[in-house]
């Protein structure tokens, strides 16, 4: 066959298969939105789940998710932070710099319910935190820092060397020169790269079936004492998040209007991981602006 | 002593912010390895006791079919064939990376050798919100779209292995197409001048140069894949039908480690035979993560050779 019809033809299934996987993707999002929006209210997103009969919501699972994703974050913001600045500003030795680094590529790629059994193992049995918000934040802190560190490292990594002499030439030591110098330079990365993380978190299940439990108890808001197990802020009460109610409505069957509650709970997680998705985005732009001068 | 003197002589305010700025990032940096070591010492040393304290048998484990940890064989040994999950694992594993892989190849292309405009436009950011759904939410959507289909098609109750790959199918797709986009970008643009400039198509430039240059980096997309597609536990699990059977085609219930494991755990008392069994093939797990790391990492070397 001539090279030109050849060219054509491969053009054309190249078109084909990709249109195809727009298709594919653009059906699964509509599907997601026109399947949640009908369960979705203020009723849905507020009220209390159900066991047994219909029109449950998921107002505790929603705030599980969020006060989940904020205490695992307290927990990792630091010592990612911590380990990137290590990583990027102080590991002179290549080797080790090199060792740590596919450390944190392998605890990435583990799977999340391999993470779920470890901290099921450490913090729920030996640690005696039970099915907890605390064993939930913990176990996740372990998913989440590799992602972090990433993004972190990335961020620090996108300050220019000149910044760091400068701050060295003006009599800084290198400490100073990371936290007054190149950290408030990268400041909307850094933020990027722990919104993105916190997409990934917000949604994950598997890690947190075993660790912060399948059970929400009812939630008092106007109950701050933090040791009542009613109390919305107790970190210590087993906390069922929105992605792990998804799961068990539909693995147990156990209300009869499953489909509806998943359809309404998956649309609103797709729309909080987008937003912050937007969130990301916005702020990688402004730091490329800053950076560009644009 | 003289004050001068002492004060050149003791450590400076600033040489003591940095000293100990620069220990905070040590014992950060020592928690995470730590935690690396720790995770594979807890897994490892629960994974191995089914072979010790119990004397079950390795090659039972990954040669016999029935899965009854409870019960025990003519050499009291307990039944532990794990081969119908580690098939399972490996069938939905392979089947949705080799769907996948061409429509991915086809989108990195689009993107970046044909239309690099609207690829940018239109499949960058559906790709990228794609990358960011929840496990849950696919398998929800599994669960009411694709099995249903897959028992109007294939008969039976659509739970299964080609459910479990159509699944895996949509997860991973957005992962290798956005992988491979950067391998195909990291192409010098020279290499695609030199053919074009000989005469080439712009397909036989694809096929032929540029294919061939990205083939490290396609690979790792591919591996990179075929790790995640493994360790999804919920996804395939809400699918799959979860019945600890080999399977006998595409369409009958099978399992997977993953499901397995998501499903069991809870079922049964730390320290028996039972939970152990379940800690070997978490153990399994952790190790194939290891083995495609690795291989990842193979590929990434021999990249940066050429």
């Amino acid at each position: 066959m001539n090279p030109k019809r050849t060219d054509k033809i491969a053009t054309t299934i190249i078109y084909v298969m990709a249109t195809t996987i727009v298709v594919i993707l653009i059906a699964l999002l509509l599907y997601i939105f026109f399947a949640g929006i009908k369960t979705i209210n203020w009723h849905f997103l507020t009220g209390a789940a159900k066991s047994f009969q219909a029109g449950g919501g998921i107002g505790a699972q929603l705030f599980n998710s969020l006060y989940l994703l904020v205490l695992s974050m307290l927990i990792s913001l630091p010592l990612a932070l911590g380990i990137a600045i290590y990583l990027s500003e102080y590991a002179s030795a290549q080797k080790v710099a090199a060792l740590i680094r596919s450390m944190i590529e392998v605890l990435s790629s583990l799977p999340s319910i391999v993470v779920g059994l470890f901290g099921f193992l450490v913090f729920v049995i030996n640690f005696h935190l039970q099915f907890s918000i605390l064993s939930g934040a913990l176990t996740l802190t372990i998913f989440n820092l590799p992602l972090l560190v990433r993004g972190i490292e990335d961020a620090l990594q996108t300050v220019s060397n000149s910044q760091r002499e400068a701050g060295l030439a003006l009599g800084l030591s290198k400490w100073e020169t990371v936290t007054h110098v190149i950290i408030p330079e990268c400041l909307p990365g850094i933020i990027t790269g722990v919104i993105l993380a916190a997409g990934r978190v917000f949604g994950e299940a598997a890690a947190l079936i075993y660790t912060a439990g399948q059970s929400a108890p009812p939630l008092n808001f106007s109950n701050w004492n933090i040791l009542s197990l009613t109390s919305p802020l107790n970190p210590f009460r087993p906390a069922e998040t929105l992605a792990v109610h998804i799961w068990k409505v539909n693995s147990e069957g156990l209300i009869p209007d499953a489909t509806a509650v998943s359809a309404g709970s998956s649309l609103v997680l797709v729309v909080v991981v987008l937003i912050f998705n937007i969130l990301a985005r916005y702020l990688g732009n402004k730091l490329y602006k800053r950076l560009t001068g644009e | 002593m003289d004050p001068i003197a002492k004060s050149l002589k003791s450590t400076s305010v600033s040489a003591k912010i940095e000293r100990r700025g620069k220990l905070i990032t040590q014992l950060c940096t020592m928690v995470i390895v730590l935690l690396v070591i720790a995770i594979f010492a807890f897994i490892a040393s629960k994974g191995v006791a089914i072979f010790g304290q119990d004397h079950g048998s390795v090659l039972d484990f990954f040669t016999k079919t029935t899965w009854n940890p409870d019960k025990q064989d003519a050499y009291h040994r307990p039944l532990i064939g794990a081969l119908p999950m580690i098939v399972g694992s490996f069938a939905v594993t392979l089947l949705s990376v080799i769907v996948a892989t061409p429509f991915a190849l086809a989108a990195a292309i689009f993107m970046v050798e044909i239309s690099p405009k609207s690829g940018k436009k239109f499949l960058q950011p559906v790709i990228e919100l794609l990358v960011g759904i929840p496990s849950v939410v696919y398998g929800f959507i599994g669960l009411v779209v694709i099995v249903p289909s897959v028992q109007k098609i294939a008969g039976g109750s659509g739970f299964g292995i080609l459910a479990g790959s159509l699944v895996l199918f949509v997860m991973i797709l957005p992962t290798i197409t956005s992988m491979s986009v950067d391998a195909l970008k990291a192409v010098p643009r020279y290499y695609r001048e030199a053919s074009l400039a000989l005469g080439a198509t712009r397909w036989q430039t694809t096929y032929k140069v540029v294919l061939r240059a990205g083939a490290p980096g396609i690979m790792t997309a591919v591996i990179f894949g075929m790790s995640r597609a493994f360790g999804e536990a919920l996804a395939v699990q809400m699918v799959i039908g979860n019945a600890i059977l080999m399977p006998t085609n595409l369409a009958s219930p099978a399992t997977t480690l993953t499901s397995i494991l998501t499903m069991n755990v809870g079922n049964t008392i730390m320290g028996t035979t039972a939970n152990n069994a379940l800690w070997t093939l978490a153990l399994l797990l952790l190790l194939m993560s290891l083995i495609f790391n690795i291989i990842i990492k193979y590929l990434a070397k021999r990249g940066e050779l050429k």
